[in-house]
């Protein structure tokens, strides 16, 4: 915190410059039009560094994966390898500060590194980065959802991570191409009533929720981000026509409309529904605050039917990022057994590194066989949006 | 220029017996200072950049762009959009011009606290405002809760859809239009209305014949706003889950990933824009609104409410009991129950104190700003004039993310020692709500008679110091209501905040935005609750101070 208001108040000053220059700088931008032109210089030196980079370190991270996770705030086990970059970095994240900072904290402690965040919504930040282009300052995007990462990829902006890095994760939750590697996985979950329903009345599929025996019992919310990707991801797998079936089908079934994941898992515990779609991870946070046992569970889908969807949360290094090292070495360290057990502990997300514990009220990862989908095809969302308003849900 | 104007006292008549004809005569070299006309442009230079950007991505659109203008849809959003902006500004005007008649012009108890009250709705984020309606209107929400403990009813109808987002915005933007006609009203010279009944017209006939239409440019100017701001809205349509045309522009961002079409679809938006600057600037005529004559008005005298007291004091409370007590009443509940369950109190005072200083210098710089294009439009009416001023509304009818990214564009390609600075951050605000303080500023200085600038003028002064000495001291309350409305419009905002901010910068609106994008309500209401508090501060002395003036 302290090092963000000294940036501020300096920016303070800078702002007076900025303001009088702007008045000057205007009528200049108008005249440029020009586009994109990719100054193409950037991309190379960028991999040369990320080459460099990845030797000695590496092998020290890699091992300590295989370390047992100790406690977060203690000296980290993999702090010799981050111990001695310093330097910046400037991180654009979509995931917010309540559940970031305190990691990012750790990693600037660990490693030097000064390290300037920049929060936002991770559709306005990919959009930002687009119009930044070969400009942006940032290093990292870290995402809330691979789709943004894959916007970002598409238009070519995103560099080819380590192979180490990547392989520290499983293939079905990275880039194919290399360009960003998951951090953390939220699992798509039916949240459930435990007085009114037991596992085994959790139908086979999250299809069969048409099923008029479940008329008046459900609840979604079809603004949330992670269901549209849901919704997306039975479009991609079962085509059109099902998802929209199955879109008119729940509705017809009177599901309660819902704000949000959380105004879902309340209403479950409440018993006012019997079950709602939602991401895993809403449950968990109700759990670890009540502290004591509510009557609620998550069921995740384990069979690879396109219930059984677990997203990540990632991040890719830009092409044009001018601390490299600094930022593999952040994504590394996000990928360290401290960091993804505070993942696993404190924002109750799946970690996505072997070894680490997940937690034991969670399906292991392993036991889920994810739909065959690549995640960053989850970022058309434009289709699945006005499905939605055709149903009359959005 | 400015010795040449000094030096001749001739053309202060001229204006006076031809007004129309000499106004006209700008393009040629009139006597406009320069002064004024080069602030102007770079004032609008600024504006147009938006604009500049949209044309900029939209060329880079292929064919599809032409198929999504051409879907059955696109026409829909358009009807819709129009709709609903031409529904609340009804409304608006509606709610705005009793309040403003009860709290200037009658002896309505308590009027300077009513004048106060039924201003500070605009303080609520339409964010905030569209979450509290649904908690407190919804279907299974707070008034619900309470006709199902009395009446036992189990569900109230939908709010979702036109209605919802009707409400929503009416309730957060009829003070633009109540600012706005309040302070024509209290500057309203009586003697005119008594002329009209010393010539045999009732009060209600001498109302409707002579007061309406002195109050028509103030009125328009606050139904533009209203307008306007309902066209480029996303947070309370998003919310209530309207279907308007910003809605697709945001889709196409969010869902698509795809900016061009974005752009194109902004650009449909921008001609919506003109088409209702079109239609205001034909409502609005070439008529004149100061005194003609010498003298001075006098403060208008009030009318006697007698046994319409209790009704009209109900109105004015039913009003703010629905646009003040509920949503902040919403929001302590969800602080009381953040902090029962055990949520620590999420106040971080070094983000308040971002907010109000931003705030501040925003406002100072907006009003500097829209100063010389209000003075062209009132005092050298011309083309040029009235094309600036209608480029001034064009950031403030786009959706804020549209103007941030324009600037993320310019800036961090063209001038990156300014991306991501303060100065960006003004200039976002500039663009975003110039015309706020342009439509305020403009009415004041309408009511200020060019007589005395001249009188001034022919006494030896330049330009600037008259306009200085005597225009500004005379337009002083409107230049204060002009800076107290940038300054909660500022103290909300979000979009470009969010995207152009210094790394680190935090304010309270972004920390409301940071704590409900994760579903913290508890959270949420202490910065919010503080956002609303600091934001009705000036409003509140604003309104206090011109309650005072005609008090």
């Amino acid at each position: 915190m302290n090092t963000n208001r000294s940036v501020s108040r300096r920016d303070i000053i800078r702002a007076l410059a900025g303001l009088a220059g702007a008045s000057l700088a205007a009528p200049v931008l108008a005249a440029c039009g020009g586009e994109d032109n990719p100054a193409s210089t950037a991309a190379p030196t960028a991999t040369s560094q990320a080459g460099t980079g990845s030797g000695g370190s590496a092998a020290t991270a890699t091992s300590a994966a295989a370390t047992p996770a100790s406690t977060p705030a203690g000296t980290p086990a993999g702090a010799p390898a981050t111990g001695t970059v310093g330097g910046s970095l400037t991180v654009y994240s979509g995931r917010s500060e309540q559940l970031i900072q305190a990691i990012v904290d750790q990693f600037a402690a660990a490693s030097g590194v000064e390290v300037k965040v920049r929060y936002g919504d991770t559709a306005e930040m990919a959009a930002a980065i687009l119009e930044e282009g070969q400009s942006s300052p940032a290093d990292i995007f870290f995402a809330q959802d691979a789709g943004a990462l894959g916007a970002v990829a598409r238009e070519g902006l995103l560099a080819e991570l380590p192979a180490d890095v990547l392989d520290l994760v499983e293939a079905r939750f990275r880039s194919p191409d290399g360009l960003w590697v998951g951090i953390s996985g939220r699992a798509r979950a039916v949240v459930y009533n435990t007085e009114r329903l037991s596992e085994s009345d959790i139908p086979p599929s999250i299809l069969d929720f048409t099923d008029p025996v479940w008329k008046d019992r459900l609840g979604w919310a079809p603004t949330n981000a992670s269901f549209q990707a849901a919704v997306t991801a039975i479009r991609v797998l079962r085509g059109d026509d099902v998802a929209r079936a199955w879109l008119e089908g729940i509705r017809d079934n009177g599901a309660r409309v819902f704000e949000n994941n959380n105004a879902i898992v309340s209403a479950v515990i409440d018993g006012e529904i019997d079950a709602g779609f939602v991401n895993h991870y809403y449950l968990m946070r109700q759990l670890a605050e009540a502290g004591g046992d509510l009557p609620a569970r998550n069921y995740i889908y384990r069979n690879g039917d396109p219930g059984a969807l677990v997203n990540v949360a990632g991040a890719g290094i830009l092409t044009t990022a001018k601390n490299q090292e600094q930022a593999i070495a952040f994504i590394r360290y996000m990928l360290s057994p401290e960091a993804q057990t505070y993942f696993a502990e404190e924002t109750h997300e799946y970690p996505l590194v072997a070894g680490v514990p997940t937690d034991p009220n969670l399906v292991p990862l392993s036991e889920i066989q994810t739909p065959d989908i690549d995640l960053s095809d989850l970022a058309d969302l434009e289709a699945t949006l006005e499905m939605l308003r055709d149903v009359g849900l959005l | 220029m400015t010795t040449s104007g000094a030096s001749m006292p001739q053309p202060t008549a001229t204006p006076s017996t031809q007004p129309a004809r000499a106004s006209r005569r700008l393009w040629d070299g009139a006597p406009v200072p320069p002064l004024l006309v080069l602030p102007a442009l770079v004032v609008a230079l600024l504006m147009v950049a938006p604009l500049v950007y949209l044309v900029l991505r939209a060329a880079q659109a292929g064919p599809e762009l032409f198929d999504l203008l051409w879907r059955d849809r696109t026409l829909m959003l358009i009807r819709n959009s129009l709709l609903l902006s031409a529904a609340v500004t009804a409304a608006s005007a509606a709610i705005a011009l009793p309040l403003a008649w009860l709290t200037v012009r009658t002896d309505l108890p308590g009027r300077r606290l009513w004048s106060v009250l039924t201003a500070l709705p605009l303080v609520i984020p339409s964010y905030v405002g569209g979450y509290v309606l649904i908690a407190a209107l919804g279907p299974r929400g707070a008034l619900q809760g309470l006709l199902e403990v009395i009446f036992g009813i189990e569900r109230l109808p939908e709010i979702y859809g036109f209605f919802g987002a009707w409400l929503t915005l009416t309730l957060l933007s009829y003070p633009y239009v109540l600012l706005a006609v309040r302070s024509a009203m209290a500057r309203l010279d009586p003697a005119l209305e008594e002329a009209a009944r010393s010539l045999g017209l009732g009060p209600w006939e001498s109302f409707r014949r002579v007061t309406v239409p002195l109050l028509r440019p103030a009125l328009l100017a606050g139904s533009l706003l209203v307008a306007l701001y309902v066209l480029g809205d996303f947070g309370a349509v998003s919310l209530l889950r309207y279907d308007v045309f910003t809605r697709a522009i945001y889709n196409q961002y969010r869902g698509a990933f795809d900016r061009s079409l974005a752009a194109g679809l902004s650009l449909v938006l921008v001609a919506m824009t003109g088409v209702v600057l079109a239609l205001e600037a034909r409502a609005r005529g070439r008529a004149r609104y100061h005194r003609s004559t010498v003298g001075v008005s006098r403060p208008p005298t009030r009318v006697r409410l007698g046994r319409w007291t209790p009704l009209a004091l109900a109105y004015c409370a039913a009003i703010v009991s629905v646009t003040l007590l509920i949503p902040i009443g919403v929001i302590i509940h969800w602080l009381i129950r953040g902090l029962r369950a055990g949520e620590p109190l999420w106040l971080v005072w070094s983000a308040a104190l971002s907010s109000v200083s931003v705030s501040l210098a925003a406002a100072v710089v907006a009003v500097l700003a829209a100063a010389p294009i209000a003075l062209m439009a009132v005092r050298h009416s011309s083309p040029l004039s009235r094309v600036l001023e209608r480029l001034s509304y064009l950031g403030y009818a786009l959706p804020g993310i549209v103007v941030a990214l324009a600037l993320v564009f310019f800036g961090a390609r063209y001038a990156p020692w300014l991306y991501q600075t303060l100065g960006i951050l003004l200039v976002a605000y500039i663009i975003r709500f110039l015309p706020q303080a342009l439509a305020t500023l403009r009415a004041a200085l309408m009511q200020v008679s060019p007589r005395v600038e001249e009188a001034a003028r022919s006494l030896g002064h330049s330009p600037p110091r008259v306009w200085l000495r005597v225009t500004a001291p005379l337009a002083y309350p409107g230049i204060l209501s002009a800076g107290a409305l940038i300054f909660l419009t500022v103290m909300k905002e979000l979009p470009a905040t969010l995207l152009l901010r210094p790394t680190g910068f935090d304010t309270l609106a972004t920390q409301v935005w940071s704590a409900t994008a994760e579903g913290f309500w508890a959270r949420a209401a202490a910065p919010a609750l503080l956002l609303i508090l600091l934001s009705a501060v000036p409003m509140a002395v604003t309104a206090w101070r011109e309650g005072k003036s005609d008090g």
